[in-house]
């Protein structure tokens, strides 16, 4: 098999005296998604801001196996580089949407950012990019000039995501994508990113609290407490089978319906 | 009314040029490093200037760094020699720098200009200063000042083509007509200043020398003469100026920008050259 996309080798992140992540290590794999379950203040964004450098860690490593670069440590990286990983090769989506979206300008205009920062000058073939990948996420094409502030949560959810996938980036960090949405919504989400995570093979890290969310989603699952990995299997084994009490505390603690 | 053309003894109270030595000294090292540098911000110790921000207090700084007794100034307003900022300031370095004004636009060795370029050509020697209000040309798409400093180090301008782009998305063209951005010699995004984009092309490769003061914000920028300034565009959208199916109401002229003005009371309308030293010369 190939070298694992990206690994992260005892990442460490304090904040003063207080720990956010410790010595979480792990390999990611090409196609691959993993799932970061956990209470909230467990440390999950905390280590997806570090993986995806946004954060510097105070020990650690995180390794990134790039498509024209070879194998990088990507916060040995100037920032001029990372910058480039991360609106070509990388995506990133937020679970407030507004952080993740330009509120000022239109769907299209969003979507195309990241074609126009890697060079795209042809304002038809962008607009035409835009309306392939309004559709892909199910919006109507009719909304392309409309601004994300006009738009249902739901939708400018759909929105980010469309526009962090314009470029085909092969990893994309996910900090609770479908959190303070309502279910029905969530579910049109999940679906849509499992689509689009089967069609264009992409690898993913993916923090949530919701324990379905990482049923639907995830390949792995590693559970994190208080800023250290407890437990880490397939999805299945980690939800059927919790061998750590906090996981099966977790599990159990899943509402009934 | 004092004739303002006429040379002066320049006033003892003042430093030559209003300016002491120092602060003259230390703008000219921003210029340098601006001329060095095409197209970059370069900061410096805005002074407080006898004239409210907003009026030219950066364009008057660089003026005053860079005149000398032998110079011949020409100061320019959205294209007039005659409106009260111009003429204000003509006066106020006809009064403290003892040196020769004009409105000839051949005869400047100095033109100092909001809001427009000359239509005539400028010649080797001469020197351009930009009265600047906003000298980020990102600023209005990011707010944050780190932010756009960290744009300019790394060349990330993608932000710059995703405004022209909601702009033909929501008007049907880029719709932008003053202040339209530029790129300087391949690397740097510069705001010109807020010229009409008419007036953009004139940058490009010109023989003169453009220097950019802007006093509130405390920047000064240069375009070098002869360096290449490129206003941004589509490859389907290509950039343009604007036109005007009418010609100067005084000289005839067809090529220069013009003025709308609403002369009666039943909105009949004129088009006038904007630039009166141009207007004029051709009437002559």
């Amino acid at each position: 098999m190939t070298a694992p996309l990206l690994s992260a080798r005892a990442v460490t992140k304090r904040f003063g005296n207080r720990v956010a992540c410790q010595g979480v290590s792990f390999d990611l794999w090409p196609g691959e998604v993993l799932g970061v379950v956990g209470e909230s203040g467990s440390g999950k964004t905390t280590l997806l801001n570090c993986l995806a450098g946004r954060l510097a860690p105070d020990e650690g490593t995180v390794e990134y196996e790039t498509a024209v670069m070879g194998t990088v440590d990507i916060h040995r990286l100037s920032e001029a580089r990372r910058r480039l990983l991360a609106r070509t090769e990388w995506g990133f989506v937020n679970q407030d949407a507004r952080e993740g979206l330009r509120m000022g300008v239109s769907a299209g205009a969003n979507i195309g950012e990241r074609l126009m920062a890697i060079g795209a000058r042809h304002y038809g073939n962008i607009r035409q990019s835009a309306t392939d990948w309004l559709e892909r996420v199910e919006i109507d094409f009719d909304r392309l000039d409309d601004r994300p502030t006009t738009y249902s949560g739901g939708m400018r959810q759909r929105l980010q995501i469309a526009r962090n996938l314009v470029s085909e980036p092969r990893l994309v960090f996910m900090d609770e994508p479908t959190g303070g949405l309502d279910v029905s919504v969530q579910a049109r989400i999940l679906d849509l990113l499992r689509g689009l995570v089967d069609s264009f093979h992409l690898s993913a890290v993916l923090v949530t609290h919701d324990l379905g969310v990482a049923r639907l989603l995830t390949h792995r699952l590693m559970v994190m407490q208080g800023g250290q990995v407890v437990e880490e299997g397939l999805t299945d084994q980690v939800l059927d089978d919790p061998h750590h009490a906090y996981t099966q505390m977790l599990v159990a603690s899943i509402l009934p319906v | 009314m004092p004739d303002t053309n006429a040379p002066q003894a320049h006033d003892a109270a003042y430093n030559y040029a209003y300016l002491d030595e120092q602060t003259k000294r230390m703008i000219r090292r921003a210029i340098l490093k601006a001329v060095a540098i095409p197209g970059y911000q370069v900061p410096f110790g805005g002074r407080e200037m006898p004239l409210p921000y907003g009026w030219g207090t950066g364009g008057i700084q660089v003026t005053a760094a860079i005149i000398g007794r032998d110079d011949t100034l020409k100061v320019i307003d959205q294209g007039a020699d005659d409106t009260t900022n111009a003429v204000s300031i003509r006066r106020f370095f006809a009064r403290v720098a003892d040196v020769a004004t004009t409105t000839k636009t051949e005869e400047a060795t100095i033109i100092q200009t909001r809001h427009r370029v000359p239509e005539t050509p400028l010649k080797e020697g001469q020197i351009l200063v930009f009265q600047v209000p906003i000298p980020e040309p990102l600023r209005m798409l990011e707010p944050r000042e780190t932010e756009t400093r960290t744009l300019h180090a790394l060349t990330e301008y993608g932000v710059m083509q995703v405004s022209l782009y909601e702009s033909i998305a929501r008007h049907g063209r880029i719709s932008k007509g003053y202040n339209y951005p530029v790129l300087v010699n391949g690397r740097y995004m510069m705001s010109p200043s807020p010229i009409p984009k008419f007036d953009n092309p004139k940058l490009d490769r010109n023989p003169a020398l453009q220097l950019y003061g802007a006093g509130r914000e405390k920047r000064i920028y240069a375009v070098p003469p002869y360096t290449p300034v490129k206003s941004l565009d589509f490859d389907d959208h290509p950039f343009e100026i604007e036109r005007w199916t009418e010609c100067c109401a005084y000289c005839g002229s067809t090529e220069s920008f013009l003025d709308e003005m609403i002369v009666d009371d039943q909105g009949k309308r004129l088009f006038v050259c904007s630039d009166t030293d141009f207007c004029e010369s051709r009437r002559k």
